[in-house]
């Protein structure tokens, strides 16, 4: 328990409290008694659920200090340094077995009687699981990060690893410099700061406090004749009996364990789920805020639901491919693609969908694989689509609208075993690495493939309607784009709820100026056009190309983002016939401005004009049209109208967040253990047990019942008075004339923030706005205190969309300009 | 209630005493010059300079209360100047204040007490800093509100606020400043004039003070602590000197002068200037880095503790200004 204070004023300096830091003797198996320095909070109750948090190499308990300080007094947290590492004593070179023993000595000393929680990265968590193995009875559950147990099928040692390992450079590289050491926290990830680098490395400045990094690197079993083979290879094989729960947090930028490794344990462990960190790297316990992860893993174990969710729909449903071959009017188009010029009759889409279907199933494609769709809209798209329902493979499905980058994430992250677009597309998957590992199947190679004329044909067995269909990807307009499960019943029900709101019949056919959206068509069993556009950019959709893909098919409905009507707007002439037969125009994605929807209406006279909520996860919740808008008048943010017929929508009392149910409620999030647990609350009432989806906008119910949108919950203003909602402000602020778009936005802490208003004006201003603007804002927002009013040329939108503003982008821009420092 | 006000002679000090006098109670108003016209008659008015301690402790007689606010402000001056009257001053008060039983100090600080030269955007009153040689008056005034908190105890409760950008009609500081310039045509923004600012109109000051002397006492959740008193209203620099200039119907023209030229202009001239002349300089650094940066701080644990909401917005504050100004 001697404590230096030079060392108390190190730790300090590193953020650590000194209090936190002490020694303890622990008898030694090997007979000796050695000395463990460890880091724990004093003062936390004994009765508190134990979390013991294990490094990997070459770090210390430096590695958890962000955890110990986020995580809260309700855990007893312990961060031993392991022997020869960190501060503890430096022992002679110790094997992966006698690590594991070496923990169990250290948690018999501890005195923790109930089952504890063992958090683990790198090396660590082999350890962490070569004790569960041996004490499964202690443990009450395992959060590893980063970290692994067996080198996967497939692949070789992480080179980092083996190039340390390699006889000649191991001695340099661990021991003889720092070079191991320091370049560890410089792998990709969000950053380690100066300090925390320097914290890392603290132990290990002089060459003999080395050694325990080198002997760990030499005890890498890279090989079957690595004395610690054997014993790892035991443990891996033990882990499928471990009874506990396992999650798995991942930073998926990780040169050393990456994403294989964190799949591999998930094929181990029977109770696991998996959060990948986008962005995050190795040390991701340290780079993000991992305490939330850890409490959520504890208290989703303590709290079990007894009653079990209601089962929303027993009997087997129709399958999305089910009216292909017995589409009425059979010689009507079934699909035309104006970009392209062409078009499929009925029986023809049946038999590329069949064909396609077999070929892919010979191609080694089956039911419950996943397969990258990077197709761009066109026939061959929903073609493939449904090819791939058919034969039950996961459609995964990122459209270039999340832009290229997102485009890359969402391949790498969704971990495909099949890839199938155009040459180009493979060399994607290749040159840029998105999913180096999987199969590449070229588009253009399918169609030389011997003909399957119906879908019923097809050999390959159908997938069950709880199957997973599709992962489809969130736009990322609030954060990274996020991966959403469906099954093939939530598919059919959501194709069910669109029939419904929209009395789809037959004789219906639909323009998709969205491309997700065509993909609706042949399951409703109606006639769909693609129009001539840029898919990445919305607002290239001009009147007469829309007009044109209505004539292709005799268009009755149409289907376009807000910005894509906006520009129909924009470039309409007198000569749009075709438009002039629709009888409905449905826009979502983002607010509709009222003006967008009163010109669209003069276009196309006979028709209803609908704004349909809803998100990624779930779609439609509630549906408006103009007439009731008109109707409804202005009120507290954007009204959406009535919930739709089988969704069922809460407002949450705490924080007026949104939360939605029905049966095409999209089945969770994709490797986002966390954002799912925390997104899908179950509530009790009557016995029975519902999922909800919290949509993450914020709003409220009126009296009639309709829907009003005020923003999203991570947009809302924390301000000294209160929450403060976005979309309220910016209605009122678009009501002044010169005003084209506003955003509202917070700066400052959360609880202090102060309000300021940034406006797209029609003279083009940019910068502070003037004397008069600001007082007209500021009378119009009365008696709402704006700290600033702000001018731009243009609001940041999202690629997808084109039209939902990025608050969380105006927001810090405007902290930096608003904090006096150059732009 | 009986208190003793010192620094009358300043705009804030005078208008507290004028507030506690208007409601009733019983004022000392203590000032190195003899009272002036500002100050309602109803007081009891002592000349005396803060440093004579026997002075002091007599206008102390018989207080409940002391609001402690006589300081010497500005840069010109030697180091003793600002030592004496700021620290070996407050430490008078405090003598006062145990000799005749007074069981309640308000002692009125400055943000700068803890200026880093940082932004400060939404912040809390973060502890007073010693050790900086550049600012006679901050460091003077750190010193003396960390030996004012100190002598928080249980028989005597100590709080300090600081007022921050404290301007109203007939303000000589922040708005005679600009207004001279401005009508010389000589106004100057530092900084690109984006720095949001957090300023204090005067009545919201004058309650603000008032409300913490009513919630302090011994034992109380404000006692021993330092609070940042403002409006709560940041606005830009840009935005508040239009404003000002608006007020007193002037134009807004102002030249724009770098930040980095700002900071070193202000620190030559804050070297050099008090050699030249006696009178206040047109820059400091100090200056350059109030305006250059955000300034503006978190307001709840003030407005809670010491139950207070300021009275008049900023843009009330701005008419008021104008009306004081078209009646000039």
């Amino acid at each position: 328990m001697n404590k230096a204070s030079p060392l108390d004023a190190t730790l300090a300096s590193f953020g650590l409290d000194p209090s936190w830091s002490r020694t303890l003797e622990v008898p030694s198996h090997d007979g000796a008694v050695h000395r463990w320095h460890l880091l724990g909070k004093p003062g936390t109750s004994d009765k508190a659920p134990v979390v013991l948090c294990l490094h990997g190499n070459p770090t210390w308990s430096f590695l958890w200090s962000r955890l110990m300080h986020e995580l809260g007094d309700e855990f007893r947290i312990i961060a031993p340094d392991q022997l020869s590492m960190g501060l503890s004593e430096q022992v002679a070179s110790r094997s992966y077995r006698e690590r594991v023993a070496d923990l169990s000595d250290l948690i018999n000393a501890l005195h923790i009687s109930a089952p504890m929680w063992l958090v683990a990265q790198d090396w660590g968590g082999a350890i962490a699981m070569g004790y569960a193995v041996a004490h499964p009875e202690r443990i009450a559950g395992l959060v590893l990060s980063n970290t692994g147990i067996a080198i996967p099928v497939n692949r070789r040692a992480p080179m980092l690893i083996r190039l340390a390992a390699a006889t000649g450079l191991h001695r340099f590289v661990t021991k003889n410099t720092q070079i191991f050491v320091r370049g560890t926290p410089l792998l990709p990830g969000r950053g380690i700061t100066r300090v925390q680098r320097d914290a890392l490395a603290f132990p290990y400045r002089r060459r003999q406090s080395r050694h325990g990094v080198a002997d760990f690197v030499a005890d890498a079993p890279l090989n079957e004749k690595h004395v610690s083979f054997r014993d790892i290879a035991h443990v891996a094989e033990q882990l499928p009996n471990l009874d506990i729960p396992v999650r798995l947090v991942w930073g998926s930028r990780d040169p050393v364990f990456n994403d294989d490794f964190a799949h591999d344990l998930m094929n181990r462990f029977t109770n696991v789920a998996l959060h990948r960190i986008a962005d995050a790297g190795h040390l991701a316990v340290l780079e993000t805020s991992v305490a939330p992860l850890v409490r959520a893993a504890i208290e989703e174990q303590a709290v079990d639901s007894p009653v079990p969710l209601a089962e929303r729909s027993e009997n087997e449903v129709a399958t999305l491919w089910s009216q292909i071959d017995h589409w009425n009017n059979v010689n009507e188009i079934a699909i035309s693609d104006a970009a392209a010029d062409s078009s499929v009759t009925r029986p023809e889409f049946a038999a590329r969908v069949a064909t396609y279907a077999e070929e892919l199933h010979r191609r080694g494609v089956h039911h419950g694989d996943r397969i990258a769709i990077l197709v761009s809209p066109s026939i061959d798209l929903i073609a493939v689509v449904y090819a791939c329902w058919r034969i039950g493979a996961v459609a995964v499905i990122a459209d270039r609208g999340l832009g290229l980058r997102g485009l890359r994430n969402a391949v790498r992250a969704s971990r495909v075993k099949f890839v199938i677009g155009p040459v180009r597309a493979g060399a994607a998957v290749r040159v840029l690495r998105w999913a180096p590992r999987s199969v590449f199947i070229r588009l253009n190679t399918l169609a030389s493939a011997p003909v399957v004329s119906l879908v019923a044909d097809v050999t390959a067995p159908e997938p069950r309607p709880d199957d997973l269909a599709a992962v489809l990807f969130t736009s990322g307009a609030t954060g990274p784009a996020k991966g959403v499960r469906y099954t093939h019943r939530q598919l059919y029900a959501q194709r069910d709820a669109l029939q419904r709101t929209y009395a789809i019949t037959p004789h219906d056919s639909f323009v998709a100026a969205f491309a997700p959206f065509a993909l609706y068509g042949p399951a409703l069993g109606i006639a769909t056009g693609l129009a001539d556009m840029d898919v990445t950019s919305p607002s290239t959709l001009t009147a007469s190309a829309l007009d044109d893909a209505c004539r292709r098919i005799n268009a009755t409905m149409v289907f376009a983002s807000p910005a894509a009507l906006a520009n129909v707007v924009a470039t309409a002439t007198d000569s749009l016939t075709h438009l002039r037969n629709v009888r409905l125009v449905m826009s979502a994605g983002a607010p509709v401005p009222i003006k967008t929807l009163h010109s669209m209406s003069a276009l196309c006279p006979d028709a209803q004009l609908h704004t349909p909520y809803g998100m990624t996860e779930m779609l439609p919740v509630a549906d408006v049209s103009l007439d009731q808008l008109v109707r409804i008048g202005d009120g507290q943010g954007v009204c959406v109208g009535q919930p739709v017929e089988g969704c069922e929508v809460l407002v949450d009392t705490l924080n007026s967040e949104v939360m939605v149910s029905g049966p095409w409620m999209s089945a969770g999030y994709d490797s986002l253990w966390f954002t799912e647990y925390s997104a899908r609350p179950v509530h009790v009432s009557n016995g029975q047990a519902t999922k909800w989806h919290r949509t993450g906008d914020v709003g409220h119910l009126d009296g009639e019942g309709n829907l009003w949108i005020e923003g999203r919950a991570v947009h809302v203003i924390h301000t000294s008075h209160g929450a403060v909602a976005p979309v309220p402000l910016e209605v009122a602020t678009e009501t002044l004339p010169t005003v084209v778009r506003a955003a509202a936005v917070g700066v400052g802490p959360i609880g202090a923030q102060q309000i300021v208003i940034v406006v797209e004006t029609s003279n083009n201003e940019n910068g502070q706005a003037s004397a008069q603007l600001s007082r007209d804002v500021r009378t119009a927002l009365f008696p709402q205190a704006i700290a600033a009013v702000w001018t731009t040329k243009h609001l940041p939108v999202d690629i997808r969309h084109n039209s939902k503003i990025d608050r969380t982008a105006v927001s810090r821009e405007m902290s930096h300009l608003l904090s006096g420092r150059k732009k | 209630m009986k208190v003793l006000v010192t620094g009358t002679g300043s705009m804030l000090l005078r208008g507290i005493a004028n507030e506690l006098i208007n409601r009733g109670d019983e004022v000392v108003c203590l000032q190195r010059r003899p009272a002036d016209a500002g100050i309602n008659q109803n007081s009891k008015h002592v000349s005396a300079d803060i440093r004579d301690v026997e002075a002091v402790t007599s206008a102390a007689s018989g207080c409940d209360a002391i609001i402690h606010g006589a300081a010497r402000v500005g840069i010109v001056g030697k180091w003793h100047d600002f030592q004496t009257t700021n620290v070996q001053g407050t430490e008078n008060v405090i003598t006062a204040a145990k000799k005749q039983n007074v069981s309640r100090l308000v002692f009125v600080s400055t943000p700068s007490v803890a200026h880093t030269g940082q932004s400060l955007v939404g912040a809390p009153a973060t502890p007073a800093t010693i050790g900086r040689k550049s600012s006679f008056y901050a460091e003077s005034k750190a010193i003396a509100e960390r030996i004012a908190l100190d002598a928080n105890s249980e028989h005597l409760a100590v709080l300090a606020i600081r007022p921050h950008l404290v301007w109203g009609p007939g303000d000589t500081q922040l708005i005679g400043r600009i207004v001279e310039r401005a009508s010389n045509g000589r106004l100057a923004i530092i900084g690109n004039g984006n720095a949001l600012v957090d300023t204090t109109y005067v009545d919201n000051a004058v309650s603000g003070h008032v409300a913490a002397l009513d919630a302090l006492h011994v034992g109380a959740n404000c006692a021993g602590k330092a609070y940042v008193l403002s409006n709560g209203e940041p606005r830009t620099v840009h935005e508040l000197f239009r404003s000002i200039c608006s007020a007193a119907n002037l134009p807004y023209e102002p030249r724009h002068i770098p930040l980095v030229t700002g900071l070193f202009l202000g620190s030559v001239v804050e070297r050099v200037w008090p050699l030249l002349r006696s009178s206040e300089p047109p820059i400091t650094r100090f200056v350059a880095e109030q305006l250059g940066t955000a300034h503006w701080f978190d307001q709840r644990s003030f407005q809670n503790d010491c139950s207070w909401t300021p009275l008049v917005t900023l843009d009330e504050g701005f008419s008021h200004l104008a009306q004081w100004f078209a009646a000039q």
